[in-house]
């Protein structure tokens, strides 16, 4: 049998694999808390609770209209995005010009609240979303076997990510959203209308979420602890990435995704916390994070 | 001249008005277990110490430090495995978990301070939950059972604490030490480098000052005594669980400053009480603590940053203010 250091090469791609896919979910979530906070200065902590808001809105449609994945897949990002934009004309549009950290602790009450709700009303435990049908099954790969749907979320995720990495850069929208970040009261000047923009990133950055969500419905439970549980492994990455680069959040979620699945192959143990540890020393070697520009 | 007296005599009124106050608090806190539930305000006492001691690190330095758990849970377990596995007395133990605590807030502070603002916010976040996971793994604390069963012990091979009353009166003690030594902190010359720090981080450099030493040396007074809130709770509960080095708690610690007055000597005080006390309520009533309390962090956050203390001091200097000004004019 083949072997990587000693390590069946089976175990080995599938170990990297499932690091490939959580690192999916990394990127899409760092890049929309990395747009966020480049528009609002605000770190929205209630990313995780948008991100388990999907799922579970998925699940709801599913188990209570019977409207599947694939019209949820449209619809998810779109209620969760009007979520997002309602709780930011409500509440975060009242927090701009202050200290950016009661933007960080509005929306870490926000995440306690929906949280809780979901708490109360479907346990703690998970509920089981079955994956579509189109993408039941799986492929061989000659050296490893591939669940299906495992392979179309690393493309989604990857469609994603560059969708939205062409949005902010190359499109006109882009363009406002890039010069507002820099200077909004002379983008404001020019007639572009600011705070309006501040409502569609936000809600632009929910509806990331609320997308990342939803694909991750089939692949783990749908329960109400998943948000809180990948937000701060999130936080992690964005600390490493920095957020001052969308491109920047999306490879070092990758990366540090696949460090965590290769930390399974050699160390199981520490697993859990080898994002943490590599936090720790890119602190030590390069305060700024690898890709930050911002003090 | 006039004007200067006229200072002088109301700073020296409001300061008697102030020391009134808090002899008045002193007594209600010693007459209090024979009208509630000593266990419950046992509860508050601890609370309000550790958010006190988080007070100190937000309030006074502005560092917002989403990792205090650590301290106040990694204490507690300090502290109960010494007195449960090796036979310590309580005051050994505790004293273990604040030096614990202090090791603790030393690693977490020394990677924390190299960055600023939300950046601190989620280095301490992660950096907590690394611990969290430890503490999941880690032999000496059970996992999910936690260590129970830890005897209270004789306080100095004297004080029966298994007495009520006298467990009582050491929290208190307790309490009012670590209160006080959080009040002389905040007003040595000190406490005035980090409010300076607070203020204006880029001119306390120029001025010569070693931030980054510091704010290090802030973060570990702040977990060293949040480590004593944690040790003696463990000693008060007579366990140490998961639950109190969970994200969660870092949480309530923030809601509890943030709702009783960021930067207020007493506020993180009143915001423990009226937290635990509504907990307490709660608990009974079958809904669920998380979403009031979050829904509690999101009202303070819109409405009354200043939190309660904070709001009725802002208040109380705006009528004096404008009752000074009347008087001047006329």
């Amino acid at each position: 049998m083949t072997t990587i250091f000693g390590i069946p090469i089976q175990a080995f791609l599938g170990q990297l694999l499932l690091g490939l896919i959580n690192g999916s979910f990394y990127a899409m979530l760092s890049l929309g808390l990395a747009v966020i906070f480049g528009m609002l200065r605000i770190i929205n902590f209630a990313h995780g609770a948008q991100y388990m808001l999907g799922a579970f809105v998925g699940y709801l449609l599913l188990v209570n209209l019977g409207i599947g994945y694939w019209p949820a897949l449209i619809l998810v990002p779109l209620a969760v995005g009007l979520f997002g934009m309602m709780v930011e004309r409500l509440g975060l549009s009242r927090l701009y010009g202050i200290d950016p950290l009661y933007g960080l602790l509005f929306t870490f009450g926000l995440a306690q609240a929906v949280e809780g709700i979901f708490r109360y009303y479907y346990g703690v435990s998970g509920n089981p979303y079955s994956v579509p049908p189109l993408l039941a099954g799986g492929t061989n790969l000659g050296f490893m076997f591939l669940p299906n749907y495992r392979g179309w979320v690393v493309v989604a995720s990857l469609i994603v990510c560059l969708g939205t990495w062409l949005l902010i850069e190359k499109t006109r929208l882009g363009s406002y959203l890039r010069a507002a970040t820099e200077n909004p009261r002379l983008v404001q000047a020019f007639g572009v209308n600011v705070p309006l923009l501040l409502t569609l990133t936000y809600g632009l950055g929910s509806a990331l979420a609320g997308l990342a969500g939803i694909l991750a419905a089939p692949i783990y439970q749908v329960s109400p602890l998943m948000g809180s549980d990948i937000i701060i492994v999130v936080f992690a990455v964005v600390v490493v990435g920095g957020l001052g680069s969308i491109l920047g959040a999306i490879v070092t979620g990758y990366m540090l995704g696949l460090a965590e699945g290769l930390t399974k192959v050699f160390y199981p143990e520490a697993s859990n916390i080898v994002i943490f540890v590599i936090m720790a020393i890119v602190l030590l070697l390069r305060p700024a994070g690898l890709f930050g520009r911002d003090a | 001249m006039a004007e200067t007296t006229l200072r002088n005599g109301r700073a020296r009124s409001s300061s008697r008005l102030e020391q009134g106050l808090v002899v008045l608090g002193i007594l209600a806190l010693l007459a209090a277990p024979f009208f509630v539930y000593p266990i419950l305000l046992m509860k508050m006492l601890c609370f309000a110490l550790f958010a006190c001691a988080f007070n100190l690190l937000l309030g006074y330095t502005g560092l917002l430090s989403f990792g205090h758990a650590t301290f106040f849970g990694g204490a507690a377990y300090f502290c109960a495995h010494a007195v449960k596995v090796w036979g310590w007395p309580p005051e050994a133990g505790i004293l273990l978990g604040v030096v614990g605590a202090a090791g603790l807030g030393l690693v977490m502070g020394f990677f924390a301070i190299r960055r600023q603002g939300i950046y601190f916010a989620m280095i301490t976040l992660a950096l907590a939950q690394m611990f969290y996971f430890f503490c999941v793994q880690a032999p000496f604390t059970h996992g999910e059972d936690g260590i129970q069963g830890v005897p209270r012990g004789f306080l100095f091979s004297l004080l029966d604490l298994n007495q009520p009353l006298n467990i009582y009166y050491f929290v208190l003690a307790v309490f009012l030490a670590g209160v006080f030594a959080i009040w002389r902190i905040v007003n040595s010359p000190f406490g005035m480098i980090l409010r300076s720090i607070r203020e204006n981080e880029n001119r306390a450099v120029s001025l010569g000052y070693s931030v980054a030493n510091y704010k290090l040396a802030a973060f570990v007074m702040s977990a060293a005594l949040s480590g004593l809130a944690g040790a003696v709770k463990a000693i008060v509960f007579q366990f140490a669980t998961l639950t109190d080095v969970t994200w969660q708690m870092s949480g309530e610690v923030i809601l509890m400053t943030l709702l009783g007055g960021i930067g207020t000597m007493v506020g993180p005080i009143v915001g423990a009480g009226l937290v635990v006390g509504l907990e307490n309520a709660l608990a009974t009533s079958g809904f669920p603590v998380m979403i009031a309390t979050g829904v509690i962090f999101m009202a303070c956050v819109l409405l009354f940053r200043r939190g309660i203390v904070g709001e009725i001091q802002a208040r109380w200097n705006a009528r004096r203010e404008s009752r000074s000004g009347n008087k001047a004019h006329g």
